[in-house]
């Protein structure tokens, strides 16, 4: 079962009004039972990705996409209802703000046991037994006492444990989340991750981790995507990503991250010139051309997709071992 | 919580002992009572027999406090024109004040909920501008006028409602729709700003994500934090209808406490007028701290803290 492609995204478009296109033509694709982690700093257009395919964005934004399959469900011509009884059962997701993601005024065993309710028909009961296993199972002592409680008597790390297990409360085969560590101190993100990588072995998750941490990426994912002003622009499996890191942007990215060994004292830090552009719909070309040491004419034009051999695929003019081979 | 509550318990009563205060030296600054009592025709003679029998030769301050230790234990004096004890005056037209008080807030918020919630959904488009032009039209009406108008339509021309009078549940409807009008636009807007405030928030986003109905997650989710600072106004609103309602019983002649309230004034009974003032204030105050409990029983936040 596991290997099989349970998500799959093709040229996925989100624009907000006529002058933002806040994702250009993204691909990607989870398998089932796997960790795929989409990578880039702010403002790519990760979270937009997430949401689109959730169907979750926020008003005024408009998704298109020439493939959205989950499942083999065509997601693209689905209502908001049919797809209602989709999120929170088969895909599920949790976000960056855990200290505002839950229902101020009602008990975290309410708001967990209305997703069975919702999709199973559960008694009230029956969910409330199984919250109360969830939240045993995502690291919470005395779950009893917690199902009681409203958001703000929790934590942050224990508002987003509570948010995990309600995530899990329909056994969905997808979950997306979008920086869960973010808003957490690092001894908790580090919790939060180990809980992660544990569910999606012990339960045959498929998980689709949006991050800017590289080092999270290292430690949990199987395959990674890393995202450009809109745009996929390489995806590998994790080992052969940061061995190979083919584009420009990768590599960039990759030399910002400080290796122990590596980093000398009164060395400064990699870092890439410039800011990510604001693109309107109607841009084209390689969106990072500003940024890049090795661009040219041919960079304001459509940029191939390579593909070779074992699943790596970038987006950019340069042949694949042009890093390489020097 | 308990402290919290102890603390409005001690404001409401100091801001009871002000307005027990102030509704007593108003009607002493109406003129002198002895004169008005005794009538146009009166000798002087009779007028100082009158000051003596109620009383009003003695010291202002003897006077106050004279009144202040009966009024505690409910005794307001004697009507001078209604020949009777005020207590059982008020007594016996508060049921009409509240009746009329509850009609009009429960109108208001059986209008303005739903008002606010489709102004909130469709923030924006047409139904939405609707909705802000009924609010701001209801807020530059005035009461009195509007209440005229409904009797000259419904009650002269169509002849579907009695347009004055207390016999049956009918001569509450208009005179609620015309009190429900003074918290209308207040309530319409703040169930407006909370509802489009609360959609927008991460946890109606976290309950779509769970794949709830959209009912659930207009009615359950967002209202139940919109409603917050609603049912707060709400009640204070209650108290407005209340003490307002002294313009609206006069116009339909609705035997409540504002219809006597307006008969006291220009009779100068002053024991009335005085007790008057005091029962609508303690009603008012003692909403305004419902309000506050109500607020802390809908907010697990305010409950725990």
């Amino acid at each position: 079962m596991t290997g099989e492609t349970l998500l799959e995204v093709e040229g996925l478009r989100v624009e907000f009004g006529a002058s933002v296109a806040a994702v250009r033509g993204a691909s990607l694709s989870v398998a089932r039972g796997q960790t795929h982690c989409l990578v880039g700093e702010s403002g790519c257009g990760k979270s937009v990705s997430a949401l689109a395919i959730m169907n979750l964005l926020a008003r005024g934004g408009r998704r298109g996409a020439d493939k959205l399959s989950f499942a083999g469900i065509d997601l693209r011509g689905m209502s908001d209802r049919e797809m209602a009884r989709l999120r929170g059962d088969r895909m599920a997701m949790i976000f960056q703000e855990p200290m505002t993601s839950l229902n101020p005024a009602y008990t975290v065993g309410s708001q967990m046991a209305e997703v069975l309710r919702r999709h199973r028909g559960t008694s009230r009961r029956d969910a409330l037994d199984r919250a109360a296993e969830l939240l045993g199972r995502v690291g919470i002592t005395a779950p009893g006492m917690r199902l009681g409680q409203f958001p703000h008597q929790l934590s942050g790390g224990l508002r987003q444990r509570v948010m995990i297990a309600m995530a899990l409360m329909c056994d969905p085969e997808l979950l997306i989340a979008d920086e869960p560590t973010t808003a957490l101190d690092v001894t908790v993100q580090a919790q939060i991750l180990r809980l992660l990588a544990g569910l999606q072995r012990d339960l045959g998750l498929a998980i689709l981790l949006i991050t800017h941490d590289l080092g999270v990426v290292a430690r949990v994912a199987h395959r990674v995507s890393v995202m450009y002003a809109g745009e996929v622009v390489e995806s590998a499996a994790t080992a052969d990503l940061f061995a190979r890191p083919t584009h420009p942007y990768t590599r960039g990215l990759l030399e910002c991250v400080p290796v122990p060994g590596k980093v000398k004292r009164d060395q400064p830090l990699g870092s890439i010139p410039g800011v990510v552009p604001k693109v309107s719909p109607g841009f084209t070309g390689c969106g990072f051309r500003d940024r890049c040491a090795h661009a040219n004419e041919i960079c304001a034009g459509d940029i191939p997709r390579h593909r070779t051999d074992g699943d790596h695929e970038y987006l950019c003019r340069l042949p694949r071992d042009w890093a390489h081979a020097a | 919580m308990l402290r919290f509550l102890l603390r409005r318990f001690v404001v409401a009563l100091l801001v009871a002992a002000t307005v027990l205060t102030l509704a007593f030296m108003l009607t002493r600054l109406s003129g002198d009572l002895a004169i008005s009592i005794a009538g146009a025709n009166a000798t002087q003679a009779d007028v100082e027999l009158i000051r003596k029998a109620y009383g009003l030769d003695r010291p202002v301050i003897v006077q106050f406090f004279d009144w202040v230790g009966r009024a505690m234990i409910g005794d307001f004096g004697e009507s001078y024109f209604f020949k009777a004890r005020t207590a059982a005056l008020i007594g016996e037209r508060m049921p009409v004040t509240i009746t009329l008080g509850l009609t009009g807030l429960l109108i208001a918020l059986f209008v303005s909920i739903p008002m606010g919630i489709a102004a909130a959904v469709n923030e924006g488009a047409w139904v939405d501008r609707v909705v802000q032009f009924i609010a701001l039209l209801g807020q530059a009406m005035p009461g009195f006028w509007l209440g005229l108008i409904l009797m000259i339509t419904f009650g002269l021309q169509l002849g579907w409602l009695p347009i004055s009078g207390t016999g049956s549940w009918q001569h509450y409807v208009m005179p609620g729709i015309v009190l429900a009008f003074t918290a209308i636009p207040a309530l319409t807007r703040l169930t407006r700003a909370g509802m489009i405030q609360a959609m927008s928030s991460d946890y109606i986003r976290t309950a779509r994500a769970k794949g709830l109905s959209r009912a659930s997650i207009l009615l359950k989710h967002a209202l139940r934090n919109a409603a917050i600072p609603v049912v707060a106004i709400a009640a204070v609103q209650l108290g407005f209808m209340l003490g307002g309602s002294i313009v609206i019983e006069s116009v339909f002649a609705l035997h409540g406490v504002g219809f006597l309230a307006w008969e006291s004034i220009g009779k100068n009974d002053f024991p009335v007028v005085q007790a008057v003032v005091l029962v609508l204030a303690v009603i008012y105050v003692a909403l305004t701290m419902l309000a506050d409990i109500l607020n802390a029983v809908l907010d697990p936040r305010l409950r725990t803290a």
